[in-house]
């Protein structure tokens, strides 16, 4: 069922030109859209091996972004938990707040490159949903962003950002009203607009070239993180852990070190009410392989294959599917994928904050609950990197309500 | 192959010969299986053929029908509620083919419930049940290891939907495993959305035509027996679905459920545009 990687025994070289990760990724979209999906796929490799389009995408990433952001050691933490030495990677520094814009910028002068004159998005939590309203605004396209009525009752804040920067943002009321019908609708406008529109997906899932492509932009997290440890301490990280919702910023953040192949790759999942209720959105933890939004990765369904609907405090993790490229991490065992609650999310939401001073995002908390589960676990030579994805401003009213606080 | 499992791709051939033979088009009608529950949706199907649907696709409800307009979604999601699954859609062909040896029923929707069934079981079952043919809209010919071509090892046929963004290179690659008919879709879009002009089917069919001997049907957005009847003039079939599950869901009581109208409705809408088509060509 999976392959081995690769006879250059590297775990990075995947995917196949089919968009295959072993048993996981693929292109399974109505045919409308596969010449559109063709044309992207030979116009990311153009642009890939175009030094002019590096050259932009670096020179926006810096002056834009505002990358590099730091690799900052969590001195309060790591004392609190008084095991590993913890740092974290600060995607939540970068200009609109979370990792997501490295994916958008990256994406928007593709867009531009293939001549596209018009932008769409699906959001969950709305940071994929404002980077993607924020780079739309810079490139002067009109963005059309879908969203599901749920989330845009959880995330006024940024629904209310991205009407700022010129967005127009679409309810999206079937199934669920979350993420993966935001995405179901986003595919609906392309398949009817196939003619000028560019689809932005945020996340490192979809039909080939998205899984990849998502991943090479999101890979800019890894490489500075890896540069700025061996700086900072002389050597590479014992682990690298991230929280998965489709997985981009984690799959960024590992992508670079999964041939150091002692370092030690951790997967948060959103587990809910706990993966034991039903009411999780841990596919990797308990779901199994189906076929959705384009790809083949682990899914939450039932037994006759529906969709079954996600359920997370986290908006961004609010979705049944995972990237292709983690399902086959985890079936070669290359990777860990662990669950955590919305309550233990919330302590470490608590935690961090008092602690060291930075309000992190619902999604990452996911992220420093596992590092305050593995941190003790480990002696005090040993090495957490983490991948904080973004800042918590967005979550206030999430967490104020779970923590029974009138705002 | 035994008496009981004739069908599959002879049954669709049997079928636009006869229509060949008549000179004329062919009707087919789109239905959700289940759609508004089992039973009403079984009265429904087995309706249709009597109505004038020379060809009948039934829809596999799925969560998450990417590729469909509001209408079929809500189908799915009436049938759903009503607690469908595979193993009754197929039943539902097997009750229907008791009664009709000879309307070609092709299967439609999304590949992910095929794939959780189980490939081989499913084309067994699907086979022994009577269905003779597969539209599946997210399996491009890219995928066609994944059931394309276990489909036609099996003799059903696998239909492709060939669409306004397939250029004639595309066009080789899609009519290669396809069998039975092409199902040319006039628009891109959703199911339900608007329609194409008369000049562009035109063009659309010449283009199709160098490309396969295969009966062209032609849908997306037909909704009254005129368009059906244009439709059928340039055709080998029209295919109408929104429209008939529109009438579905017009047809129920407020709480959703079907009543003693709905399957009328339904038949009455289906005669209507077999009039246009049958009349069409005179």
């Amino acid at each position: 069922m999976t392959s081995a990687p690769t006879a250059l025994n590297s775990y990075r070289a995947l995917p196949d030109p089919d968009g295959h990760f072993g048993n996981f990724g693929g292109r399974f979209v109505a045919e409308t859209l596969m010449p559109l999906i063709l044309e992207l796929e030979q116009a990311y490799k153009d642009a890939k091996a175009d030094p002019a389009f590096q050259k932009e995408l670096d020179y926006f990433l810096r002056h834009y972004v505002g990358r590099a952001n730091p690799l900052y050691y969590a001195e309060r933490l790591t004392e609190h938990l008084g095991g590993a030495k913890i740092y974290f990677k600060r995607e939540d520094l970068n200009h609109t707040g979370a990792h997501k814009i490295n994916n958008c910028i990256g994406q928007i002068l593709l867009a531009k490159r293939m001549g596209k004159t018009r932008i769409i998005a699906e959001t969950g939590a709305g940071q994929h949903g404002v980077a993607t309203a924020t780079v739309c605004a810079r490139f002067g396209l009109p963005c059309t962003v879908y969203m599901g009525s749920k989330d845009i009752k959880r995330q006024s804040s940024n629904v209310f950002r991205m009407r700022l920067l010129g967005a127009e943002v679409k309810p999206v009321v079937s199934g669920s009203c979350s993420l993966k019908d935001a995405m179901n609708e986003a595919l609906r406008d392309w398949v009817t607009n196939v003619e000028d529109t560019f689809y932005i997906i945020g996340t490192a899932a979809g039909p080939h070239p998205y899984p990849e492509l998502v991943r090479d932009f999101q890979c800019v997290i890894g490489n500075e993180a890896k540069e700025q440890i061996l700086e900072q301490e002389g050597r590479l990280p014992d682990q690298v852990i991230a929280a998965v919702g489709g997985g981009s910023n984690a799959i960024g953040l590992f992508h670079p070190f999964l041939d150091d192949k002692e370092i030690e790759v951790v997967g948060v999942e959103a587990a809910g009410h706990g993966v034991h209720t039903g009411k999780h959105a841990a596919s990797l933890t308990a779901g199994k392989p189906g076929v959705l939004h384009g790809n083949r990765t682990y899914l939450l369904m039932d037994d006759d294959g529906q969709i079954k609907e996600a359920d997370s405090i986290s908006a961004g993790l609010d979705y049944p599917g995972i990237g292709p490229e983690h399902s086959w991490l985890k079936d070669i065992g290359r990777a860990r994928y662990v669950p955590i609650t919305d309550k233990e999310a919330l302590e470490a939401f608590k935690l961090c904050s008092e602690l060291e001073g930075i309000i992190p995002a619902l999604e990452c908390s996911h992220a420093i609950a596992q590092v305050m589960k593995e941190a003790p676990k480990m002696g005090k030579d040993k090495i957490i990197l983490m991948c904080l994805s973004g800042r918590g401003d967005k979550d206030i009213f999430t967490v104020a309500e779970a923590l029974g606080v009138e705002l | 192959m035994s008496d009981a499992i004739i069908g599959g791709k002879d049954r669709i051939a049997k079928r636009f010969a006869k229509l060949k033979a008549e000179g004329r088009a062919g009707l087919v009608t789109f239905i959700t299986a289940g759609d508004p529950d089992p039973e009403a949706s079984f009265e429904i199907l087995k309706a249709l053929p009597e109505a004038g649907a020379d060809v009948i696709e039934l829809g596999m409800p799925f969560t998450d029908p990417m590729a469909d307009g509001p209408a079929i979604q809500e189908a799915s999601i009436r049938a759903l509620a009503a607690g469908m699954h595979m193993r009754k859609t197929l039943s539902l062909v097997r009750g229907f083919r008791d009664q009709d040896h000879d309307t070609p029923i092709i299967l439609m929707g999304y590949y992910n419930p095929i794939y959780i069934y189980g490939v081989a079981e499913f084309l067994e079952d699907a086979r022994n049940a009577g269905v003779d043919g597969l539209i599946v809209v997210d399996l491009p010919p890219e995928e066609d290891a994944e059931l394309c071509v276990p489909t036609v090892e099996k003799g059903l046929s696998f239909i492709r939907l060939t669409t306004p963004t397939s250029d004639d290179k595309r066009l080789t690659k899609l009519v290669q495993n396809t069998s039975g008919f092409v199902y040319y879709v006039s628009v891109a879009g959703v199911t339900g959305a608007g329609s194409a002009t008369n000049d562009q089917i035109v063009e659309a069919m010449a283009r199709l035509r160098r490309h396969t001997d295969l009966p062209i049907a032609v849908g997306f957005g037909i909704k009254s027996a005129e368009q059906a009847a244009e439709v059928a003039r340039q055709a080998d079939a029209a295919v109408v679905g929104s429209a008939i599950v529109s009438k579905i869901a017009e047809s129920l009581d407020e709480n959703g459920k079907a009543t003693d109208k709905t399957a009328s409705m339904v038949t009455g809408l289906v005669r209507e545009l077999a009039d246009g088509v049958r009349n069409a060509r005179k």
